[in-house]
């Protein structure tokens, strides 16, 4: 009778892991596109770095502050939606540099950052090795990366602007591992919080590799 | 100085203020890795940089 109970508990939460990791992906792929629209619009209005700046600080605080508060209710839907619209729009400038002096790049981190993100999500999800471990990396690492990063807009050195982004891309390629196994391990129950991580990684990931692309083909 | 650089880097100052108390939650409550998990890190990763380093030598 408790072995009953046991294998029923274990079947629900096997059913309940796979329906955060199917809406989670189901989510992130919506808002990956509506990203995709918002990033379109901040190219063809040619939004300057203050446009961006000023709708990367609202993606933030949307995050912070809004998204905690309304991830478990439908208000998380447009909220995940306006947080990931305004990161897309905000990539305007960077973009229209990019595809001034060669598009291909741009397209090369698109594929490069697709290619990373399936290829890193599918090992977790296969495996499915507990990558909880690197939670705390993962963190540090963010902040030696941000340490950094606030130096180097004054020092303005190009290696170190390099190593910032090769680094960016290892932690949220341990981000990515660590949000997925948290997901197939209990960790990460909500959803909507699931898919603005992977989308903040996602982004970033693309950054980065948009940035190293463009260093190393003499651009 | 233009006031853009001072607008990204105390936006990220912001980051490092919010994120601080969350890393140092993470250190002191994750669970340590074993020398096999670390490989199960390093041995994707290491796909990761050959991936692009292809990518750089295709640009």
């Amino acid at each position: 009778m408790q072995m009953n109970t046991a294998v029923t508990r274990s079947q629900e939460a096997i059913l309940q892991t796979n329906k955060v990791i199917r809406n989670t992906y189901i989510l992130l792929s919506m808002t990956l596109i509506f990203s995709g629209f918002t990033a379109f619009l901040g190219v063809v209005s040619s939004i300057g770095h203050g446009a961006a700046l000023v709708a990367d600080l609202v993606a933030i605080g949307i995050l912070w502050f809004v998204l905690p508060r309304t991830a478990n209710s439908a208000a998380g839907i447009p909220t995940i939606f306006a947080f990931t619209g305004l990161l897309g729009f905000g990539l305007g400038p960077v973009l229209n540099y990019y595809l001034a002096v060669n598009p291909s790049i741009v397209m090369m981190a698109l594929g490069g950052t697709g290619v990373i993100f399936l290829g890193l999500s599918g090992y977790a999800l296969t495996t499915r090795k507990d990558f909880s471990f690197l939670g705390g990396f993962v963190m540090v690492g963010m902040l030696v990366v941000l340490g950094a990063a606030i130096l180097n807009i004054f020092l303005d050195i190009p290696a170190m602007f390099l190593a910032i982004n090769a680094a960016i891309v290892m932690i949220m390629s341990a981000f990515i591992l660590w949000e997925t196994s948290s997901m197939i391990h209990d960790g990460q129950t909500n959803y909507i919080m699931a898919a603005a991580g992977l989308f903040l990684s996602i982004l970033n990931l693309f950054q980065a590799l948009l940035h190293l692309l463009g260093a190393f083909g003499d651009d | 100085m233009d006031w853009l650089k001072i607008g990204s880097a105390l936006f990220m100052l912001a980051m490092v203020i919010y994120l601080f108390p969350r890393a140092k939650h993470a250190v002191q409550n994750s669970p340590k890795g074993s020398l096999k998990d670390w490989m199960g890190y390093v041995l994707p990763m290491a796909a990761v940089v050959l991936f692009i380093i292809v990518l750089i030598a295709l640009v």
